[in-house]
């Protein structure tokens, strides 16, 4: 019945301008979009905001490979990703993930697998901005975002 | 070949980017990693944490035991911290 679906919409930017935070803007005969805001916090006002790091000749590509995987993964009809770096303000938007699809639960599952992959595979690295302005630690990867990462890989059989 | 350092690894070495001549017996990242750290402290210290040290070749993550052949471009930087 039916042709095979067409090519998922890939749509990924990265920039140092603040970015949109749009409503959904669902991509194909979509009948679920879930969208995703990665927000800085200020740490209970310890922070000014965060300053990422990027390598920006892989950044774009690494994240389309991401999103290609989730496309590949399940039956989605978009993937729209953006990521903020350069200085952000707490309270400002780091990156925003948009996944569309037919029906909700591939849409769900795609949105949490792209951001699992993005926190320890995108190639940012964050440093705090402390309240007085100047520059705090470099924020170090957390285990639990490699753990999560780790549970989307199929277990070693054997 | 084209080496570039990301967040504390550019703090360390004190560089952002060079181009080195690399000898034969370089052949892995794990090798690059070795020779690196031979040439001063601040290399050394750099690189002393392994654990602590992620490498993309041409743009693409790699490990320890990724091929140099043919390559025009190694980093190094600490565990992402993206999204």
């Amino acid at each position: 019945m039916g042709g095979a679906a067409p090519s998922p919409a890939i749509d990924v930017r990265v920039t140092d301008a603040p970015l949109d935070t749009d409503a959904a803007s669902p991509a194909g005969d979509a009948g679920a979009a879930v969208v995703f805001t990665g927000i800085c916090r200020s740490e209970n006002g310890r922070l000014r905001g965060l300053e990422l790091e990027t390598y920006p000749e892989m950044a774009r590509d690494e994240i389309v490979r991401i999103a290609a995987q989730a496309a590949a993964r399940w039956p989605l009809t978009g993937v729209r990703v953006a990521h903020r770096h350069g200085r952000i303000g707490a309270g400002e938007t780091i990156v925003v993930v948009e996944v569309s699809s037919r029906h909700r639960e591939a849409a769900f599952d795609g949105a949490r697998f792209l951001m699992d992959w993005l926190k320890t595979s995108a190639p940012f690295w964050k440093r705090e901005i402390l309240a007085d302005g100047s520059r705090g630690e470099w924020i170090a990867a957390s285990e639990a975002d490699e753990e999560a990462a780790r549970r989307w890989q199929p277990p070693d059989s054997g | 070949m084209r080496l570039r350092y990301f967040a504390w690894l550019r703090e360390r070495t004190g560089r952002a980017e060079e181009t080195v001549e690399l000898p034969g017996e370089v052949r892995t990242v794990a090798d690059l990693v070795a020779w690196l750290t031979a040439r001063g402290p601040e290399f050394a210290h750099a690189f002393e944490n392994a654990a602590a040290v992620r490498a993309a070749v041409d743009r693409v993550h790699a490990a320890p035991d990724t091929p140099l052949d043919g390559v025009s471009e190694v980093a190094f930087f600490p565990p992402m911290t993206g999204g």
